[in-house]
């Protein structure tokens, strides 16, 4: 199955407003220290950057690490100065690459 | 004579209902019965409330994909003769365990979603755990979050819920403990670090932080059992669905919680 994504972007703001961002992506985050019952190691496979572009413009990333639970979660506080479309990524081992986008009205 | 005949079955009356009432003196009562939900903190307790926060709800997604899937040499999905799950699904699950007049026994939410789909879409049955029956149980169970549980109207459940109540107070394991000593008598108190619930099923399929992920109450009561040091039973034993019978019967009452978060 595809990675499933929840974001929680509020549909509208005021000018200037602070408002927050909630991003959680299903994903193991396979630390890469562990081992199978057959005694053999457990390839590392994590999700390495988050990346939040408005209006293609990068305002907030993150780098993950191996110590990072399963199924990240990672919420953030932006300023909303206009209306335009969020565009949130996700990158990490074996070519991992999940896009979603999220709109807001600015008034 | 009519007298004395009366006085008797006055007294067998009273002895036929009494004694019930002396073996249910430990249980819990109604009014004292919490879910593990108000054991835990407050950042636990904030992030099963939302649902953008809630690593569960990744899991309700999954299933509405399975519910609408065709699958099977039928071609059917659940969505053909179940239609929209939030309707027709609507507390269903606070019904389960449920008796079945097939097998003339219990089943639970997941042998039910395998029956139906080895019944009428031809398809395999998914395994117990798998990440499939997780998120199609997860996803119909959620269509009754907020409903009371309600197990045990059906009387035909009568002899399992009194089956999977001699398990849950039986002492079994090299520890020599039941599931009683725990959760009926010493809930509220400290075990090392943890809190003891009182051990509601209220919001299977859960996401537990330990685990990382979605698990089902089987699972639960397997981890429980190896804590006891005792045999855990296998996937298809009996006494699982007696038990999770008893369990969702003790808990009646209780709001549905599916996908609960747990630590």
């Amino acid at each position: 199955m595809t990675a499933r994504t929840l974001i929680s972007v509020p549909a509208g703001a005021k000018r200037g407003e602070v408002v927050e961002i909630k991003t959680l992506i299903s994903h193991p985050m396979e630390t890469g220290f562990r081992v199978g019952t057959n005694g053999t190691p457990i390839p590392r496979d994590i999700i390495t950057r988050f990346t939040c572009r408005f209006n293609g413009e990068e305002v907030f990333s993150a780098e993950l690490s191996p110590a990072i639970a399963a199924n990240p979660f990672i919420s953030f506080f932006v300023t909303a100065s206009e209306s335009g479309t969020f565009g949130f990524e996700w990158t990490g081992d074996n070519g991992f690459s999940v896009s979603e986008t999220a709109a807001i009205t600015v008034e | 004579m009519t007298a004395a005949a009366a006085l008797l079955a006055r007294l067998a009356w009273f002895g036929l209902t009494l004694a019930p009432l002396a073996a249910a003196a430990a249980d819990i009562p109604a009014g004292e019965r919490r879910s593990g939900y108000d054991f835990m903190g407050r950042e636990l307790r904030a992030m099963q409330d939302d649902d953008a926060a809630n690593p569960g709800m990744l899991s309700v997604l999954d299933g509405e994909a399975l519910w609408n899937r065709a699958d099977g040499d039928a071609g059917k999905s659940c969505a053909d003769c179940h239609g929209a799950a939030p309707s027709g699904m609507s507390g269903v699950a606070a019904r389960y365990p449920a008796f079945d007049p097939a097998s003339g026994r219990p089943v639970d939410l997941e042998q039910r979603i395998n029956l139906c789909r080895s019944q009428h879409q031809g398809a395999a049955p998914f395994a117990f755990e798998s990440r499939e029956l997780l998120a199609l149980t997860a996803y119909v169970a959620h269509q009754s979050k907020g409903r009371p549980i309600a197990v045990g109207d059906d009387p035909r459940t009568e002899p399992f819920i009194a089956a999977g109540r001699a398990v849950f107070e039986r002492r079994q394991g090299q520890l020599n403990l039941s599931c009683a000593q725990c959760h009926d008598d010493n809930w509220g108190r400290q075990l090392a670090g943890a809190t003891i619930p009182q051990a509601h099923p209220t919001g299977y399929p859960l996401y537990r932080l330990e685990w990382q992920g979605l698990g089902s109450l089987r699972r639960r009561l397997r981890n429980c059992l190896v804590g006891m040091r005792a045999e855990p039973y296998p996937d298809v034993a009996p006494e699982i669905v007696e038990l999770e019978l008893y369990l969702a019967w003790r808990a009646r009452g209780l709001p549905v919680e599916t996908p609960a978060v747990r630590p």
